[in-house]
């Protein structure tokens, strides 16, 4: 019981267990861009972005304290002219694809795009199947 | 029924697709499952992993340079991870717990030469100094990550956590958690490789 | 004493399902025509269980009510001084109750279509309650032996702990008990499905005896996921109303099994084609049900809104699940090839757009599951992925879009043969609808294409909602079509929600002093004042913010930033001021060293239509289920008036087939 209760808290407030920290949030956790074209291509790039202390969530959506140094990591980047491709591969480089919510085409996630693939391949079939009887059918039956 | 020549579709028909026996759709919802269930079963059997580790073993340490985190100790910058003998790199903060827990290691650690530079993870000078007061002070030097920049650049994931970095910069190894008394022996091993 | 009578209750309640089981097993057996002796027993004991495990439940919500703090489950989750409604509402905001909740609707379902089905034939009606009373015996199992409600504490809690902040709340009230209500009830159409099969009785018959029973356990699951997403959305403060989550996720392939389902059930029972199918998915929606609770309740997937972590509790289920999805996959796989082929239709016919429908909905199913589990089969090679709105939206948009474009127009063809130059005008103008909607919105700004492209599709499938009621006379339309047009645009509606969220959303976040303003949207926004404030169980930062819309008359928006004691949580409570056209979202954040306060705020255009959308999708169902359930008794007052009129004829000594 106490471990439900535990897990549900650490999930739904995504602070570590432990204490909080004192410290100010970073600048660019909660200030956007004064760009909106720039603030709105880091929005998309943050919610794309998973918060790694917490049970699942992007880091647009998390206040952790670390979801807010992410937040300011992108924007600071945004502003001085990366692009989100650079940044995501920037933070994969140090997580894995675990803090991306993005699949890219790699050696782990190779399923993901082929299945959707095989199931194309398997909805035609049988819609064609049906199609290709059916009228089989009403040529026979004429 | 008169002879009729194959029409168009009867010839489509020998796609292979449309070959299968019908049997392939009925017994493929089951062995999905049974998949499905055997990776189930045999996850439920596994320890959940909790934390991310680093993708940045094996690499290069990046650039960094920190401002001293309390006035005790000089801050610590790449430069001083590089060089001599391969150190630790402990990632904490005074407002986590099981730092408070892994204190006693450190110190064993230190106690047998190891060279551990601290970077303090959104702390401030005097909770750094008290902590450090109430513990103990196993490190050369501290520097202060305000923002988790440093740590979000080696890939660590939260506090506390341990690195091993060679004479070359290179991160070697990393471990995730408070240090434990069986976890010494290893991080002494890992300090051997990688000399 | 409460719990003991509870325990006790649930202990005759898993005997009964025994009886129920072994019962309708002799049911079986018996030759047709005749029934077996034994046979009798499964309808009674389906209701007597049903009746017991209610007893079990209200026992729960007395020992909450209460607070009987001797009950160990009242003191883990409890607390004497919650309001009377979070009190009753906490009985199932844990595992073991939940699970009492779950167990409830399987006994009560069971229950009600043993007491009121009487049109299938006894065999299969006792196949059905032998499945049903076999499924209820191993969740009987699962909360006797592992997850038992009514545990007493050897010595009463001084205080309960209390129950989560972010369950005290009305959503609560409606969330779990009409989503429990959906997806367990679907266990009536897979013992239906089970029993139709084990008895080769898949007939249009059987399929109007299973239409009602989808339709109100969807009906429910419907209700249930839009009452959830709109309590995610006001409660945890970001704005997100959907997540792709395991655990939504867990509710959403259920929701889309049915949907198929009752679509298939439609066809089988007007025109006795798609039998297969209707086994299959009959199968698969509870199925997928089960599967949901195992993921829910093992812990083998990370959620946000994981209740219960217990890996044993899980390996439980996880046998639960391999007997009876296993075993239906199984019977499935061994009798559905002696299932006889369905009448034939042309691909251009209702039924041919209805395949495809099902086809779509379960490439969707199929999608989501792959999505939602993909990230244990990498932590299987101890690699960790992420799978989420980016992978989910398009992967399901490539599918969910040709669905809907069938689906505007499917409606509209004809029963077992039709060609679309017939249709070619509707084709046509819905076609400009969807081609127009998407210029037009184009010309205003630039926009994603899955918000754009929903945008356009909404406003085709709002119109080809209402279109097969041209030319004709709307007072004799059928009360079943009525909810067919209701859902249809219910559809629209809530697709127009959420692609209009999607484009148009705008949000600013900025640190503010107090008298401070700042912009959103047509919105001006104040800052007045932020001050404490104390609740019963909570002390909180309150803003009071004046938002006024192009200069108009200031409202007042209070979101706060809470402070729980018991447990130690904080919360975040936003602040909703609902316009006709969307709805502004406003949330409190921390105070930065200058003393200004972090103020986040939405405007999110249309957002609300995503569940008004949702509500009237559960409206149309209900309106099919009275247009149904009014036809069908129509029908059997029609045929117990002609078959009173032969005995008549006959007492009379006339042929009846002369008399005409």
């Amino acid at each position: 019981m106490i471990r439900v209760l535990l897990t549900f808290l650490a999930a739904l407030i995504a602070l570590p267990l432990s204490a909080q920290d004192t410290m100010p949030p970073a600048p660019y956790a909660y200030n956007q861009l004064d760009d909106p074209a720039l603030e709105a291509q880091a929005t998309a790039l943050m919610h794309t972005l998973r918060c790694l202390k917490c049970q699942s969530q992007s880091i647009a959506d998390s206040d952790a304290p670390m979801a807010g140094d992410m937040r300011h990591q992108v924007r600071s980047r945004i502003l001085a002219g990366e692009s989100p491709a650079e940044i995501r591969a920037w933070l994969v480089a140090r997580y894995g694809d675990y803090v991306s919510y993005t699949p890219t085409v790699s050696a782990s996630t190779w399923p993901l795009f082929a299945i959707p693939v095989l199931l194309i391949l398997i909805v035609a079939a049988v819609l064609l199947r049906r199609l290709g009887r059916r009228r089989a059918d009403a040529g026979d039956a004429s | 029924m008169t002879d009729k020549p194959p029409s168009k579709n009867t010839e489509r028909m020998d796609f292979w697709l449309w070959k299968l026996p019908l049997g392939i759709w009925l017994w493929a919802p089951l062995a999905l499952f049974a998949f499905f269930a055997g990776l189930a079963g045999y996850m439920l059997t596994q320890d959940k992993t909790e934390f991310v580790e680093s993708a940045m073993i094996g690499q290069s340490l990046p650039d960094f340079a920190l401002k001293p985190a309390f006035d005790g100790l000089p801050g610590a910058a790449r430069s001083d991870l590089v060089g001599g003998q391969p150190r630790l790199l402990n990632i904490w903060a005074s407002w986590c717990l099981p730092c408070i827990a892994e204190a006693p290691q450190l110190e064993a650690l230190h106690a047998q030469g190891v060279e551990i530079v601290g970077i303090a993870i959104r702390d401030r000078p005097e909770d750094v100094a008290n902590f450090l007061a109430r513990h103990g002070n196993p490190y050369t030097r501290i520097g202060a990550d305000d923002i988790s920049e440093v740590q979000l650049a080696i890939g660590s994931s939260g506090v506390p956590e341990t690195f091993v970095i060679d004479a070359a910069g290179v991160i070697r190894y990393q471990h995730i958690g408070d240090i434990r008394e069986s976890d010494i022996p290893i991080l002494l091993a890992e300090l051997e490789k990688a000399r | 004493m409460i719990a003991e009578i509870g325990l006790a209750a649930l202990w005759l309640a898993a005997a009964l399902a025994v009886l129920q089981m072994v019962s309708g097993a002799f049911a079986l057996r018996s030759a047709e025509g005749e029934a077996n002796p034994l046979a009798i027993y499964a309808r009674p004991a389906a209701v007597m269980q049903a009746l017991l495990a209610g007893l079990a439940f209200t026992m729960l919500v007395w020992a909450f009510a209460v607070t009987d703090l001797s009950v160990k489950l009242v003191a883990a989750n409890s607390h004497s001084m919650k309001p009377m409604i979070y009190k009753l509402t906490g009985t199932w905001g844990n595992h073991e109750g939940s699970m009492l909740l779950w167990v409830g609707v399987l006994a009560l379902s069971g229950g009600l279509i043993a007491l009121f089905e009487r049109r299938l034939p006894e065999r299969t009606m006792g196949a059905t309650l032998a499945v049903q009373g076999f499924v209820a015996l191993g969740f009987y199992a699962f909360l006797l032996l592992s997850s038992n409600p009514f545990e007493r504490l050897p010595v009463p809690a001084v205080e309960g702990s209390g129950l989560n902040p972010l369950l005290q709340d009305i959503g609560l009230a409606f969330h779990p008990p009409t989503l429990y209500a959906g997806y367990v009830g679907l266990s009536v159409a897979f013992s239906l499905a089970m029993g139709a099969l084990l008895t080769r009785e898949v007939n249009p018959t059987f399929a109007r005896v299973m239409r009602p029973w989808v339709l109100g356990a969807w009906v429910l699951l419907t209700f249930g996921i839009t009452a959830g997403s709109y309590w995610a959305y006001y409660e945890l403060g970001w704005g997100g109303w959907w997540f792709w989550d395991p655990v939504e996720n867990a509710s959403l392939m259920p929701w889309l099994a049915a949907t198929a389902l009752l679509h298939s059930v439609a066809v089988l029972a007007a025109r006795d084609a798609l039998r297969t199918w209707t086994i299959m998915l009959g199968v698969l929606a509870f199925s997928m049900s089960m599967l949901g609770t195992f993921l829910v309740r093992s812990g083998v997937l990370t959620s946000v809104h994981a209740f219960a972590v217990d890996p044993q509790r899980g390996a439980f289920i996880l046998v639960l699940l391999g007997l009876y999805i296993g075993g239906a996959f199984t019977i499935f796989a061994l009798r559905a090839g002696a299932v006889a082929e369905g009448k034939r239709f042309s691909f251009s016919s209702r039924e041919g757009a209805l395949v495809f429908n099902n086809v779509m909905l379960s490439a969707i199913l199929a999608i989501v599951l792959l999505g939602t589990l993909y990230p244990l089969l990498t932590e299987a090679f101890d690699v960790r992925v992420s799978v989420g709105p980016p992978y989910f939206n398009p992967a399901s948009a490539m599918f969910a879009i040709p669905m809907f474009l069938v689906m505007a127009v499917g409606p509209l063809l004809r029963w077992k043969e039709d060609s679309p130059r017939r249709i070619r005008f509707e084709v046509l103008l819905l076609a400009a609808i969807l081609i127009g909607v998407i210029g037009l919105v184009s010309f205003f700004g630039q926009f994603a294409l899955l918000p754009l492209l929903g945008l356009g599709l909404a406003a085709a499938l709002g119109v080809a909602a209402f279109l097969p009621l041209r030319g004709r006379k709307l007072t004799r339309v059928p009360v079943a079509t009525w909810g067919m047009v209701m859902a249809h645009f219910g559809i629209a509606v809530s697709l127009f929600g959420m692609a209009s969220e999607g484009a148009f959303t705008q949000e600013r976040l900025a640190a503010v002093a107090p008298g401070g303003s700042e912009q959103v949207g047509d919105f001006t926004f104040t800052l007045q004042s932020v001050n404490p404030v104390a609740g019963p169980n909570w002390t909180a930062i309150e803003a009071r913010i004046a938002v006024s819309r192009d200069g108009g008359a200031p409202v007042i928006l209070t979101p706060q930033a809470r402070n729980f004691w018991s447990p130690a949580q904080a919360t975040s409570e936003s602040a909703l001021l609902t316009r006709w056209d969307g709805q502004l979202y406003a949330v409190i954040g921390n105070q930065a060293a200058d003393g200004r306060w972090q103020i986040r705020m939405w405007w999110k255009p249309f957002v609300t239509f995503i569940w008004y959308g949702g509500l009237l999708i559960a409206l149309g169902g209900v309106l099919a289920i009275i247009g149904r359930v009014r036809v069908d008794m129509k029908r059997r007052k029609a045929v117990s008036l002609g078959d009173e009129r032969r005995a008549d004829l006959e007492a009379l000594g006339v042929q009846p087939g002369l008399a005409e």
